[in-house]
């Protein structure tokens, strides 16, 4: 943070004229560490530092990026935003004295018990080349790795309000995959915290059993070999919490935020089904569906202090008992169209400019086990862990496929089931919801690959969800 | 970053290397103007300068891999870059000999300028949205230059720089309804422009019909050259690089094996000498002309980056494991023709949101998207609401395609994850007997 301070101070005494600005200055480093089939794969050591300046001025707003913080580079940065600020204003879609303003002063750093570097890069390849043994157990796995990725982003963020946002993420994201065959069947499974993403220090190891999982991961890999189809049928569908992020993710996040509403998205990422009037009065789900946007969990992927333009930070329920209250969208698209929102407009680097962005969007607990909630099903398939996303651009039709199933008959978990994938329509999906697992079936989880935006830009985002029970669900299995 | 100036930061950086190490430099630079539409309007816009540095290296049978973002001044880079190297140094005394370690032991060079000066973004920009005036036009304009650069202490110097434009876009009349166009290249065509609008206002004006809700099943189906690119990229996703047949995660295992066939008229290629992106790897390796992917229906060649090619004894053909220049043969279908011989069924203009559905079977769905009608007795009728297919390659390109366009588009790739992507595809139509739709 002190490097970027001394930027900032760079940028401050050639503050320029203009209504409102914002320099946005971001250090991104991270540490690639892989052990594939016991062969050590080439280590890599990435960083990126850059800069944003945003210029509001005479009604239009503009912003350029650089990766030159000299005197000069940032002067030719404020140079070109000005320009883009001018055309804005001249052709612009809004009147930019609309855009939001921030004089927040605030610091996070993200929790970190065991730093990346309590462990030796030779404790750490020991590590991996274990999980690595561990996943061989058999002729027909075929390839298998295992992986530590650790990842700090160090943002500052100054306004010409004085604002003063000075946030460090930080997190470590283990991993493991067993690829088995058998004839033309070949099935892949993930564990050891490959879709367990949060923020955090080396911790993370423990908490997702990271070398201890290696032979689960590869006993379901070569399971699922054998296994039969998924049925094709109209069944009961339990969802673990692994598979409840995506369907979270994908029919509640990215329908509910407010720059698809508006229609800046249509191009790329979609519009929504979701409409202005809809808020406070429409039946998202059914009363079991609560769902929050949360800054404020710890080690969450997007716990923060305030967004990328500065607007500080707090829980807001998106839906509660089922009815929808708010969109996911952030200060600007607020005032454009006339709705609350989120702190939630974000950005994946410094050469990218902030746009509404899922943070961390939550479905709160209910009550009960998971037992409980598999005592509850007659027929039913069990899911976890994506393997296969797919919707429409206004987010509606769903098909989802996952890594691994199990058969559900009389209130009991019977055999396992390979490919299996289900369909529905969100606005009918949320509303088949019957049961939801209670405050210790909770998992912390995220996504780190949501991509959106033009010009695109891939960011993370944390998802907390416990398993969820929905009722006569189209699922299915694989075959031609 | 300029190419004296990546040279002449690569020269110090090899000057400073001791004992038996080998350094490689990379360079992906762009200046770039992004400009999002909305409504006809500008939505937000600005521009982008980035010059990221990645290096390659090695000491004997040691390597480590680094990246970092340079400046453009020397000084600072130098001291930067330096840094890194000082670090990468650290880490590999700790890494353990690698076995595939792989780079291009002769030297070589090339150099390559494309494009032309565009006028100014803004420029192009007002006269777009005055030529669209009562369009709801939404999409992003993608400008400026792109280099790509290689150095390596074993005397390897490249330069690949293009300047190019690439206007994403899309017309809306409500909700689901919209056409959908491109307009990139290297030179900026103002009649190009205004024949893509008058192509769109002749789409919405069938928009305007009331759209037709289909049934799930399966429908005769005309996939333009957009969709069936859509197509090509999930069988880009694991179907040709080496690793994953050698390790039996091909959604082509069947076809390789000769279980499942594609129809004699697919013939797919790599195109690296057509393509945008440059002809060489970041390891040094020149890249052929053309690879031979799929021919006449059965498979050819993989593509070989550098580790694998050194894992599994083959020659390298590829920078990495995706195709970046894809070409499917022309086939003997007049595109007049295609209506009349699809009679009744769909005409496909886009397919979006491509997932594999099993890729044992080579099965994906996804979702039809902009310019997709229903066509009757060879007339397009109306719009139809979006549909999800779910379906198998193995049918579409195989027992069920039933035509080939003669015509053939170029369809340059509008996506800016890591920078203004290079790829390209060059794709006709395809007419095929049967689409599953499920939802």
């Amino acid at each position: 943070m002190e490097q970027l301070t001394e930027y900032a101070d760079r940028f401050l005494a050639q503050a320029p004229a203009c209504d409102y600005w914002t320099l946005r200055l971001v250090a991104q480093d991270s540490d690639h560490l892989e052990v594939r089939q016991g062969i050590v794969e080439p280590s890599t050591l990435a960083s990126s530092l850059g800069a944003m300046v945003t210029i509001v001025k005479s009604g239009g707003i503009g912003y350029a990026a650089t990766s030159d913080l000299s005197v000069s580079g940032l002067a030719a940065a404020v140079a070109r935003a000005i320009a883009w600020a001018q055309a804005h204003a001249r052709l612009g879609l809004f009147d930019a004295s609309v855009h939001p303003r921030s004089s927040t002063r605030a610091d996070y750093h993200a929790p970190v018990l065991e730093s990346w570097k309590a462990l030796t890069i030779t404790d750490k390849l020991a590590l991996l080349r274990d999980a690595n043994h561990a996943l061989a157990l058999d002729e027909r796995i075929v390839d298998w790795s295992a992986w530590l990725t650790r990842q700090r982003s160090a943002h500052l963020l100054l306004t010409s309000d004085g604002g003063r946002i000075a946030q460090v993420f930080e997190s470590v994201q283990p991993g493991l995959v067993a690829v088995a065959n058998a004839g033309s069947q070949t099935q892949r499974r993930h564990g050891g915290g490959a879709d367990w993403a949060q923020q955090g220090g080396l911790e993370r190891l423990a908490a997702v059993h990271f070398v201890d999982d290696a032979p689960r991961v590869a006993e379901e890999a070569l399971a699922l070999l054998t296994a039969p189809e998924c049925p094709t049928a109209t069944r009961d569908l339990l969802l673990l919490p692994s598979q409840m992020v995506l369907q979270i993710h994908e029919s509640i996040g990215h329908p509910l935020e407010l720059d698809r509403i508006l229609g800046d998205e249509r191009n790329y990422a979609g519009t929504s089904f979701v409409t202005p009037g809809m808020f406070g009065r429409y039946r998202y789900g059914s009363e079991l569906l609560d769902v929050t946007f949360d800054p404020t969990v710890p080690g969450e992927l997007v716990s923060m202090v305030a967004d990328d333009v500065g607007t500080p930070a707090r829980r807001e329920y998106l839906i509660r008992r089922g009815i929808l209250e708010r969109p996911l969208g952030g200060a600007l698209s607020q005032a454009r169209a006339g709705l609350p929102g989120t702190a939630a407009t974000r950005a994946s680097s410094w050469n990218r400019p902030p746009i509404d962005r899922m943070g961390n969007i939550n479905l709160e607990p209910g009550e009960g086990s998971l037992a409980d909630l598999i005592a509850r099903v007659e027929r039913g398939v069990l899911m976890d862990t994506n393997r296969s996303w797919s919707i429409d651009d206004s987010r509606n039709k769903f098909q989802f496929g996952c890594e691994w199933g199990r058969l559900i008959e009389d209130g009991e978990l019977r055999g396992v089931v390979r490919n299996p994938g289900y369909r529905g329509i969100s606005a009918e999906f949320w509303r088949s919801l019957d049961g939801v697992g209670g405050p210790e079936t909770l998992e912390i989880r995220g996504v780190t690959n949501c991509g959106k935006g033009e010009p695109n830009q891939a960011v993370s985002v944390g998802h907390a969800s416990p398993p969820c029970l929905f009722r006569d669900v189209a699922v299915f299995g694989g075959g031609a | 970053m300029n190419q004296d100036g990546f040279f002449a930061l690569t020269d110090r950086l090899n000057a400073s290397l001791s004992g038996s190490e080998v350094l490689f430099c990379t360079l992906n630079g762009e200046a770039s103007d992004f400009v999002r539409l909305n409504r006809n309007r500008i939505r937000q816009a600005g521009h982008v300068q980035s010059s990221e540095l990645g290096v390659m290296l090695t000491d004997g049978s040691r390597q480590v891999e680094g990246h970092c973002v340079l400046s453009g001044e020397m000084k600072t880079d130098l001291a930067q870059v330096r840094q890194v190297l000082a670090r990468l140094r650290e880490r590999l005394v700790e890494m353990p000999p690698d076995p595939y370690l792989h780079y291009a032991t002769t030297a070589s060079a090339s150099s390559r300028f494309v494009g032309a000066q565009l006028p100014a973004a803004a420029e192009l920009l007002a006269t777009l949205i005055a030529a669209a005036d009562g369009l709801d036009v939404v999409g992003i304009w993608a400008s400026g230059d792109l280099s790509t650069g290689l150095a390596s202490s074993l005397g390897h110097r490249h330069w690949h720089q293009s300047h190019s434009f690439n206007l994403d876009w899309s017309c809306y009349l409500e909700t689901d309804k919209a056409v959908k166009a491109s307009l990139a290249g290297l030179q900026w065509d103002g009649a190009a422009l205004l024949q893509r609008l008058e192509a769109l206002r002749h789409g919405l004006r069938i928009m305007a019909r009331p759209a037709r809700t289909l049934e799930p099943g399966r429908y005769r189906a005309y996939l333009a050259p957009a969709a069936v690119n859509e197509l090509l990229h999930m069988l880009s996703w694991g179907g040709f690089d080496l690793k994953n047949h050698r390790t039996q995660q091909t959604p082509l295992l069947q076809l390789v094996r000769g279980t499942r066939q594609f129809a004699p008229q697919i013939t797919l290629r790599e195109e690296h000498q057509r393509g945008l992106a440059a002809g060489f790897t970041a390891e040094g390796f020149m890249k052929p002309d053309a690879v031979t992917l799929l021919a006449a229906g059965q498979f050819g060649e993989c593509l070989v980056d550098a580790r694998s090619g050194k894992e599994y004894g083959v020659a390298v053909n590829a920078a990495g494991d995706t195709p970046e220049a894809l070409a499917l043969a022309a086939g003997d279908m007049p595109e007049a023709e295609v209506l009349a011989r699809l009679g009744t069924g769909l005409y496909v203009g886009n397919l979006w949101y491509c997932n594999w559905s099993d890729p044992n079977e080579c099965r994906v769905t996804g979702m039809t998207r902009f310019g997709s009608y229903w066509v009757e007795n060879g007339e397009i009728v109306c719009p139809i609401k979006v549909m999800r297919f779910d379906d198998s390659l193995f049918h579409l390109l195989g027992d069920r395609l039933e035509g080939v366009t003669c015509e053939r588009e170029l369809l340059l790739s509008a996506e800016t994850y890591d920078g203004r992507s290079t790829d390209s595809a060059l794709v006709p139509g395809l007419l095929v007997g049967g689409l599953t739709l499920a939802l």
